[in-house]
């Protein structure tokens, strides 16, 4: 399926929850409300003609505008397209859907966006940090992050 | 090659039943055990939290972030994108040129950028020599895992050959800063294609000794077949690749699915497990994909020696980067599965935002899927067969 097509069919089927599309971007994605994740990707990976079965990455992205953004590439193992997904949410009330019902590997790359940019994931089983100790302060890759100047009475050396 | 067929091994994995030989149950009680940090069998510092009923694991909760050297933040805060190559060398430290051409592919992609054939040529000989160093000790340490400790000398033995020829070409044996986005930073010296050729002629009987020495060991067969079984479905929905994903009876490269640089020009094969010890997807399967690449590689290798042109390796690195306002994922095969670099440009000298995907990472993520139910001892096998790099799991 082109991009366009998957666009289409999810703009057919979710409606308002499809808020902006760049489909002529070298690697064309679409952006999805927050609160509606989990159901159209659940739509993606189990409808025949999409099966979107293959997420390849999760990222968080902190876009210095007040805005975090989570974004999820695709990719079906069956019929070899890709599309990329993005979601977008304050930063001071990050909250976004967790899809790790729908994809296992999503489970440990939200634990690792959360733990990096604070982007909390609605119905994740296990939201616990996973590379920074659990009483980090702060999310260290938001572009707002000041390095402490000490940490459980150590001063950091930087 | 062994003509006899290994039986499934016929343990109870179900917690709680372990029984007398009068059929008396024993009373048995959860406990939680820490495997690691600083374990032999982890690899590095991984820490495994097993709930474990008697012998047989019931749950596990892998702990990772010992090795967390801020890959991401370091690479934000360079002041050029050539700079974030040498920590990209560090994240997977055994396969650091499969690291640096996933890196510089990205940044290529996003300046839209041609290199050289010459370059593209050197970069799939490096790269496929990595496959085979970083193999070697997938495979060697995995044999101690497995208590056999002969084939790990033998590989290390191998792999200095290796080193030896990236020595050569760029001085370093580890961290070789060697393939930079436009270009690679030293052209081959004089004899290498000579040498590697007797590499590949070196080291193709070395493949048939050990599959003597540990493949068809009967030994070694009773510990990994039927062991860790990773279905294709559970493969796919954790999004494992690599060896991982192929020992699981799915077909898929990268380089040949998703092909980047000079890939569809060479012949090869893409190889998967077949469950012929046992069933598909267990740890031999896994074990055996990995000693079956090395050979592809060393086809690749001597048809891209063979092929080599002349030209200049470094006309085509760009003084300045600066790519426009974009984003780009590229994925790349390294030795552990798909490595994605997804890079975010705001119009500066540096990256916003850079995710390395590291295939450790993802590969580790399934463990607690497949190991509920096996033995202690089996658990030392699922981790060495996932063939994971902590350096790379931690970023």
């Amino acid at each position: 399926m082109t991009p366009q097509e998957i666009h289409d069919g999810l703009k057919a089927k979710f409606g308002d929850a499809v808020v902006e599309a760049k489909l002529d971007a070298p690697q064309p994605w679409i952006r999805i409300a927050p609160n509606k994740m989990k159901s159209l990707c659940f739509f993606l990976r189990d409808d025949a003609s999409f099966q979107l079965d293959y997420m390849m990455c999760l990222s968080g992205v902190d876009y210095n505008d007040g805005n975090l953004g989570v974004v999820y590439h695709l990719f079906s193992m069956v019929h070899k397209h890709k599309i990329v997904l993005k979601a977008n949410c304050p930063k001071d009330n990050p909250l976004v859907q967790s899809v790790s019902e729908v994809w296992g590997t999503a489970n440990w790359h939200e634990r690792e966006a959360y733990d990096m940019f604070g982007i909390q994931f609605d119905g994740h089983p296990d939201l616990r940090r996973i590379l920074c100790p659990d009483d980090y302060p702060g999310f260290p890759l938001r572009k707002d992050f000041k390095v402490p100047e000490f940490y459980n009475g150590m001063k950091v050396p930087y | 090659m062994i003509e006899s067929r290994v039986l499934p091994t016929d343990y109870v994995t179900e917690p709680g039943r372990f029984r007398t030989s009068t059929g008396k149950t024993l009373k048995t009680d959860e406990m939680i055990i820490n495997m690691g940090p600083q374990h032999p069998s982890t690899h590095g510092v991984l820490r495994l939290e097993i709930v474990v009923d008697g012998e047989i694991v019931v749950d596990v909760i892998p702990h990772i972030g010992y090795l967390h050297r801020c890959f991401e933040k370091h690479a934000e805060h360079m002041t050029n994108y050539q700079q974030v190559i040498p920590y990209a060398d560090r994240m997977d430290y055994l396969a650091s040129m499969n690291n640096d051409w996933g890196y510089a592919l990205a940044v290529e992609k996003l300046l839209k950028l041609e290199v050289p054939p010459r370059v593209e040529y050197i970069r799939v000989i490096m790269a496929e020599l990595q496959r085979i160093a970083s193999h070697l000790i997938a495979l060697g340490t995995f044999g101690i895992d497995m208590g056999a400790f002969t084939p790990f000398l033998w590989c290390f033995r191998d792999r200095e050959r290796i080193l030896d020829l990236f020595e050569m070409t760029c001085g370093a044996r580890l961290l070789y800063n060697y393939i930079w986005v436009g270009g690679v930073s030293h052209d081959l010296p004089a004899r290498f294609v000579e040498k590697a050729k007797d590499f590949c002629k070196y080291f193709k009987p070395n493949i048939v000794e050990l599959n003597n020495l540990l493949t068809y060991n009967e030994i070694f067969i009773k510990r990994t077949a039927n062991v860790g079984v990773l279905p294709k479905d559970v493969a796919i929905n954790y999004a494992c690749s690599g060896p991982m994903l192929r020992g699981s009876g799915v077909n898929w490269d990268l380089r040949r699915d998703d092909p980047y640089s000079m890939y569809n020009k060479f012949e090869w094969d893409v190889q998967v497990g077949k469950g012929e010890m046992g069933q598909v997807g267990d740890v031999w399967d896994r074990y055996i994909v990995k000693v079956r690449e090395m050979e592809q590689s060393v086809r690749i290798i001597e048809q891209a020696l063979a092929a080599i042109p002349e030209g200049n390796v470094q006309q085509a690195i760009p003084k300045r980067i600066r790519p426009d306002h974009g984003e780009v994922y590229v994925r790349t095969e390294s030795p552990r599965g798909e490595l994605g670099f997804y890079i975010v440009s705001d119009g500066s000298t540096s990256p916003s935002r850079v995710k390395a995907r590291s295939p450790a990472f993802v590969n580790l993520s399934v463990v607690p899927e497949i190991a509920h139910g096996c033995m202690i001892a089996d658990l030392v096998a699922i981790v060495g067969s996932t063939d994971i790099v902590l350096g790379e799991v931690d970023r």
